[in-house]
């Protein structure tokens, strides 16, 4: 399968644990290779999960990095689902991941992941993004691009613009109606 | 007034290029209407009755007569030849084409100025004062904190998706004109002992379904850290606010559930780690900005005018004008005109592109090339030379924009109602013109004296039927009848109150009885120069109650019944709601 890392398209092959009906945090077997799977998973095989070598997270909407605190270390990506592009909770917590509790591993948008919201999530601090499959990839990597400039700090830029360059005042811009 | 730099300028153009593209995918069907929706409502487009309609944003109100006149052209080249003015002193334009909307933002960003954020669950535009600068009683002009603000709030990465929209008010004076206690954000610019300048902060006020006067969660933030403490709070809110009902979903919801005190203890909690950090507002910014609201080119002006006061003796129209529609100013000389859009037969609120072109005409000639947009949809010329007054009282007249009824019943808020907006259960806007055709008697008006009356086609509010001292609202009913609530003792400012509803509905035609009725009483219990809503509080709901239920009303007369069949026959166009 093909994801967006880096705002490069590459080929992956991390699968994404999903529970079905039958199945509980407990009873799941987690399939051998990398997989990435939900935080009660995770929560419940702890012991078992943590021994592997390539073991990933993530989280819904209504879970909290704060879980993860003492655990970051051991994802090789941690990632955040978003159940529709309109619950916007996900930008939070990745906000909290990355500036708050300092994860610097591959941060992982999954879900409903569109190419007119890719611009605000790489500023809040994902690097990696799996656009939804029924759309085109190449064209969701225009979403990069769609300004070249912002006002205010976010994970992706620590700075404000005021305090990053020179603006201009009332002087060297004269009156609108000029 | 602000002006653009390269960096706001190259923000607006490529938000022009990214909406241009959005609605090409649109149209080609490469975006479904769902996946559009939030698209087009974060920049202002909405899907109405009868077309789109487009949401411009004003910030904090201020117009140059550059931006008008763009205004009025856009009335004319892609509109029906005006404009609406509404209560967040934004303007809208209600007959539009989708594929002409790009290029409508094209115009204005050729003007410094877009429709970022007018709409949809995100960070709306901010809103002040009207006499913000120019009012006697200002402690701190608001002006450049707004823009800061602005700036901020302009595709902030991580509240684009909020439970619900967001409304940030902020206002400068001992009297608060900006209904900041309405707000999901109030704030208040002071001085604190020391006469440093920080911000009193309200949260989780709000009109709608809910009728919330906000909470102070800090009684002094100081400027420097306002961007960090507002991130603050919208990150709890993003965060914890509701998200399954969106009757819910309002930061109104959350503060009453959590409680002030708790909302206050997560919000410093999250500020504790930014307070300080790299995004505290400096010194240096706030002057820049501040450079832009400068005083203009004042002249040393005498404060009294005989001539004004010779005219006015001799010309009853003009003094009743300067009474209602001409306010002190901070400087000698000077005075703040208000240019009144509510007139009988116009929906409130309502300009011309005529009548745009005027207001630009005129900030021009006598208010330094702007102008502003107040929450009661009127407009304000804010410098305006006392020796003035009259040539321009005279012009206005001639623009139907000098009705001297500004603060009185019939300078009515109101939204724009079931005939435009797919949301209302009745109409708003004929009922508006109903009630000033009863009450058109301009005497009796000014004998009535101060007073609002706030309509809602819904119980979203947007009419702020909920702070009007007489409040109406429509409300679902059988057989898409057309009900309204009457409620009184609401008002916005310092003393902020939620009215209440004072019994059974009204249908359409019994309103402007009911109202009468209501007066009668006011008319018989009033002390001296007490206001509607003075009485009120003093005598209390129960005998207007008693009154206006007392006799019967009439009975619906005929040829009002089948309205229902005639309202959308007088629109030419097709339109696509199945609504009547």
């Amino acid at each position: 399968m093909k994801i967006i890392k880096n705002k490069t398209i590459i080929e992956d092959d991390w699968q994404v644990l999903r529970l079905d009906n039958q199945e509980t945090t407990d009873n799941v077997t987690v399939a051998a290779g990398k997989i990435i799977v939900p935080l009660e998973v995770w929560q419940t095989q702890r012991d078992t999960l943590q021994q592997r070598e390539n073991i990933g997270v993530w989280l819904a909407s209504d879970e909290r990095p704060e879980a993860l605190k003492d655990d970051l270390q051991k994802f090789a990506v941690i990632a955040i689902d978003f159940p529709k592009f309109a619950d916007g909770r996900g930008y939070s917590i990745a906000y909290n991941l990355r500036s708050r509790l300092g994860y610097t591993g591959e941060l992982r948008a999954i879900g409903d992941v569109l190419r007119d919201q890719l611009f605000y999530m790489y500023r809040v601090g994902f690097d990696a993004f799996s656009p939804r499959p029924d759309r085109n990839i190449e064209d969701a990597l225009k979403g990069f691009s769609d300004f070249s400039e912002v006002y205010q700090t976010s994970f992706d830029q620590p700075t404000p613009l005021f305090n990053r360059v020179k603006r201009k005042g009332n002087s060297a811009v004269g009156l609108i109606n000029e | 007034m602000y002006r653009y730099d390269e960096y706001d300028q190259q923000i607006v153009d490529e938000r022009v290029k990214q909406y241009r593209d959005q609605v090409r995918r649109r149209l080609a069907n490469e975006l479904t209407e769902n996946e559009f929706l939030p698209l087009r409502l974060q920049n202002g487009l909405y899907m109405q009755v009868h077309a789109y309609m487009l949401r411009i944003a004003v910030p904090y109100g201020l117009v140059s007569s550059k931006q008008m006149r763009i205004f009025s052209h856009i009335a004319r080249k892609y509109d029906r030849g005006y404009g609406h003015l509404t209560t967040r002193q934004n303007i809208q334009f209600n007959w539009l084409k989708l594929e002409d909307t790009p290029d409508i933002l094209a115009d204005l960003a050729s003007v410094e100025m877009h429709a970022i954020q007018t709409s949809g669950n995100c960070i709306r535009n901010i809103t002040s004062d009207e006499y913000a600068g120019v009012a006697q009683d200002e402690v701190v002009d608001p002006r450049p904190y707004a823009e800061i603000l602005r700036q901020w709030s302009t595709f902030h990465p991580e509240f684009a998706f909020l439970p619900r929209k967001f409304k940030i008010a902020i206002s400068g004076g001992r009297e608060d004109r900006a209904a900041i206690l309405a707000h999901d954000i109030g704030l208040s610019v002071i001085k604190n002992a020391q006469g440093e300048i920080g911000f009193r902060v309200f949260v989780g006020g709000g009109l709608g379904r809910t009728p919330i006067i906000g909470n102070e969660i800090c009684e002094f933030v100081p400027w420097q850290h306002a961007l960090t403490y507002v991130e603050s709070i919208l990150r709890i809110y993003n965060q914890y606010g509701r998200r399954d009902n969106k009757y819910k979903a309002r930061i109104k919801i959350l503060v009453k559930a959590l409680g002030i005190d708790e909302f206050r203890r997560q919000v410093e909690e999250d500020w504790a780690a930014s307070k300080d950090g790299p995004a505290t507002l400096t010194q240096e910014e706030l002057d820049r900005v501040a450079s832009f609201f400068t005083d203009p080119n004042y002249e040393s002006l005498p404060d009294t005018n005989s001539t004004l006061n010779e005219f006015k003796a001799d010309n009853r129209s003009f003094s009743n004008w300067m009474q209602r529609n001409v306010k002190p100013h901070r400087v000698p000389g000077y005075a703040i005109v208000v240019l009144s859009l509510k007139k009988q037969d116009v929906a409130p609120g309502d300009a011309t592109a005529e009548q745009m072109d005027k207001v630009a005409d005129l900030a021009d000639r006598y208010s330094f090339g702007e102008c502003r947009i107040t929450h009661k949809q009127n407009l304000v010329l804010a410098d305006v030379k006392q020796s003035d007054l009259i040539s321009l009282w005279q012009e206005a007249n001639t623009y139907d924009l000098a009705t001297p009824n500004i603060g009185l019943l019939t300078d009515m808020i109101s939204c724009p109602g079931a005939e435009f907006c797919t949301l209302a259960n009745a109409r708003s806007i004929p009922l508006a013109q109903l009630i000033s055709e009863r009450f058109d008697n301009l005497d009796f008006q000014h004998d009535i004296g101060e007073i609002a009356l706030n309509i809602s086609g819904c119980m979203n509010a947007c009419g702020q039927n909920h702070i009007g001292n007489i409040g109406i609202t429509g409300v679902e009913k059988k057989n898409h009848d057309e009900w309204y609530q009457v409620s009184i003792g609401g008002s916005e400012g310092n003393d902020s109150s939620i009215g209440k509803i004072i019994g059974p509905s009204f249908k359409f035609h019994q309103v402007p009885e009911a109202i009468d009725r209501l007066l009668q009483v006011y008319l018989r219990e009033r002390i001296e120069a007490e206001r509607f809503i003075d009485t009120v509080r003093r005598i209390g709901l129960k005998p207007f109650k008693e009154h206006v239920y007392a006799t019967d009303f009439e009975v619906e007369p005929e040829e009002t019944l089948s309205k229902k069949e005639v309202a959308p026959a007088q629109y030419t166009i097709p339109f696509y709601s199945p609504r009547f």
